[in-house]
């Protein structure tokens, strides 16, 4: 493996920086159960990171971890070098954390565009009265950030659904927006819960061209959570395997795949 | 063929983010606005003021309010007549407090009052949602109309326990009190219609009606995403009790003009503000005008055609309303949620493509 606290350049020309998140010694209750285990684990600037394990490996509670929706019992979660006091998780996604969701998490009444203008809230501070008198401060902001919105949805490659509700749109193009949502938010760290859940052979290319754009374009940092290992192998940098809420395996594609205890967890072994 | 936006092009995001952007919209609107502004008040006279339009001016302030609160940030609210009731106390201890402020500032002040009510009995929705919520606000609602026929404070220690608004000019014309001339009721009640639907449409349209829209479709969402869940809910409880406040500071002020709190604000009166935003439309400006402008003429019209053309006794007339609104409701409610708003938008999708649609 890469020494860790040195950037360095990838094969195919993206520079890797230092440690943007570092997860130390994390551990998550539910009650009696433990989710995650004593789990330790980093992400740097400019990469992207998979986490993979098989079903109620406690992916998603990593992520709801990152994203400070959990809050772990025992370890500590370093952002951008510095250790994150308890906050709430509108707090987190103002330091420049966002992310999509597993089961789709759009807001159905409101149409494309709002609903991508809600990830720019972070952006957004006029006051209530400047807002309810409009002209002026409130107008200004409320266009800069359609402009912002804008280059997301040509990026994104939605224009003609930008004022269609969020409820009429199928299932793939909800997974955009959502997507585009998360970006119009300009995150340092984008979380993706199962980006290509449910989507078939070309939905899967469309969206990992997407991602790889994403990372390469604006050089965001993604973790991602995703079960079709082709796609997981293809796109990251490093893998994270979890089973059991247990950390088995850590490294690149093709050390996790030679990893003799990531084999077991996937292909299972005999306990005799 | 009357509505068309082809050929209606945007060249700004300024251009695009406006109320009407098509174009036959908004000159429709400016055609009603002047309509109000400069015809109404010379044909107006003491029937039509006191049986429609002015009830359907407050009424429109109030489900405006209530429309915020419950169509876009989606907390259910029960106690409508309670804040209402906060409105006109607020505006009756100003007037004889201060009587030489004008009016105007009064009103404004008795919403910002019912406003900080209405964050108080806001709190709980940090916690409770939806029934349960409603039983709460229900609480508040019943609350404040003891509060407000038990303590002699608020009506200063009257003999009968009612408020009478003392006479009042702006610009030198009389307001309020039983002197009032029609089109002066009629006039103010316009102005606050107008500003306060202006106010809640750059509200709605902008950062904060994504927010309380967000907090209304998925809360939990909503809060990853950065919108703090507590002011969103709080601030939506506050705008729309400013404009419950002001509604019931001008239907105790302007329109009844003595008031009897269990009457004029009883529970009844948060119901009927209820049913005309969903009637008219959840989540919808329009829609509570239209609502309110539905269940004020409904009985007039029932009145009209029952009792004066039909010879039908007054009271079968007023159990024939509330029979039909009450299948109006249940209709509303199975077959279109958004209301008259909704079907409104419909006829002006089809109306976009007619004759050919094609």
């Amino acid at each position: 493996m890469k020494d860790m606290y040195e950037p360095y350049v990838t094969d195919d020309g993206r520079t890797i920086g230092r440690c943007l998140m570092d997860m130390r010694n994390i551990t998550l209750r539910f009650g009696g159960v433990e989710a995650i285990k004593n789990i330790s684990f980093d992400i740097r600037e400019g990469e992207i990171r998979a986490i993979i394990g098989p079903n109620g490996a406690g992916k998603s509670s990593m992520l709801n971890v990152v994203s400070g929706f959990y809050v772990p019992q025992e370890g500590e979660v370093w952002f951008r070098g510095t250790k994150r006091p308890p906050m709430k998780p509108y707090q987190v996604a103002r330091q420049g954390i966002a992310r999509t969701f597993q089961n789709i998490a759009l807001f159905e009444g409101m149409s494309v565009l709002d609903n991508i203008m809600t990830g720019r809230l972070g952006h957004m501070k006029t006051g209530l009265f400047s807002q309810a008198w409009w002209y002026g401060s409130a107008q200004k902001e409320e266009t800069v950030n359609r402009e912002a919105v804008e280059k997301v949805i040509d990026f994104l490659e939605i224009q003609h659904i930008r004022k269609t509700p969020v409820g009429r749109l199928p299932y793939g193009l909800k997974k955009r927006v959502e997507l585009a949502r998360a970006l119009a938010a300009e995150p340092k760290l984008l979380l993706l819960d199962e980006p290509m859940a449910g989507m078939n052979v070309e939905e899967k290319e469309d969206m990992s061209r997407f991602i790889l754009d994403v990372n390469d374009e604006f050089g965001t940092t993604i973790a991602l959570i995703e079960h079709d290992m082709g796609v997981v192998m293809d796109l990251s940098d490093r893998v994270v395997v979890m089973d059991y809420g247990k950390k088995i395996g850590d490294g690149t594609p093709d050390e996790v795949r030679n990893n003799q205890a990531v084999i077991d967890a996937y292909l299972g072994v005999s306990h005799d | 063929m009357f509505y068309r936006e082809a050929g209606d092009f945007k060249t700004s995001y300024v251009d695009d983010s406006q109320t009407f952007p098509i174009a036959f919209d908004r000159w429709r609107y400016y055609v009603v606005l002047a309509f109000a502004f400069l015809v109404v008040p010379f044909i107006i006279n003491d029937y039509w003021a006191n049986a429609v339009v002015v009830p359907f001016l407050i009424y429109a302030i109030a489900a405006i309010g209530l429309n915020i609160l419950t169509g876009y940030c989606g907390q259910v609210s029960l106690g409508t007549g309670g804040f209402m009731a906060v409105g006109a106390y607020a505006c009756y201890k100003l007037m004889t407090a201060f009587p030489d402020i004008s009016i105007v500032i009064h009103i404004i002040l008795a919403g910002g009052v019912t406003a900080a009510v209405g964050v108080m009995f806001g709190l709980p929705s940090l916690r409770i949602k939806g029934f349960y919520l409603a039983v709460a606000t229900l609480a508040a609602q019943f609350f404040l109309i003891w509060l407000f026929n038990r303590v002699g404070w608020f009506y200063n220690y009257s003999a009968s326990g009612q408020i009478n608004a003392p006479e009042r000019e702006v610009f030198g014309v009389l307001v309020t009190g039983p002197n009032t001339a029609a089109w002066a009721q009629y006039m103010i009640c316009l102005v606050f219609v107008v500003a306060c639907a202006v106010v809640a449409r750059n509200l709605t349209r902008g950062t904060q009606g994504r927010k309380w829209m967000a907090i209304r479709d998925m809360d939990i969402a909503a809060e990853i995403i950065g919108v703090n869940p507590l002011r969103a809910k709080l601030s939506a409880f506050a705008v729309s009790s400013f404009f419950i406040g002001i509604s019931g500071a001008l239907f105790f002020a302007v329109y009844l003009g003595a008031v009897e709190v269990g009457e004029a604000f009883g529970i009844q009166k948060s119901f009927l503000v209820l049913f005309m935003i969903i009637i008219g439309g959840l989540g919808s400006i329009f829609g509570s005008f239209a609502g309110a402008a539905f269940l004020v003429i409904l009985p007039v019209v029932l009145k009209i055609v029952g009792a004066d053309w039909l010879g039908w006794p007054t009271d079968l007339v007023a159990h024939f309303n509330l029979v039909i609104v009450g299948a109006l409701i249940i209709f509303f409610l199975i077959k279109e949620p958004h209301g008259l708003a909704q079907l409104w938008r419909l006829a002006k999708e089809k109306l976009r493509l007619w004759p050919f649609p094609y």
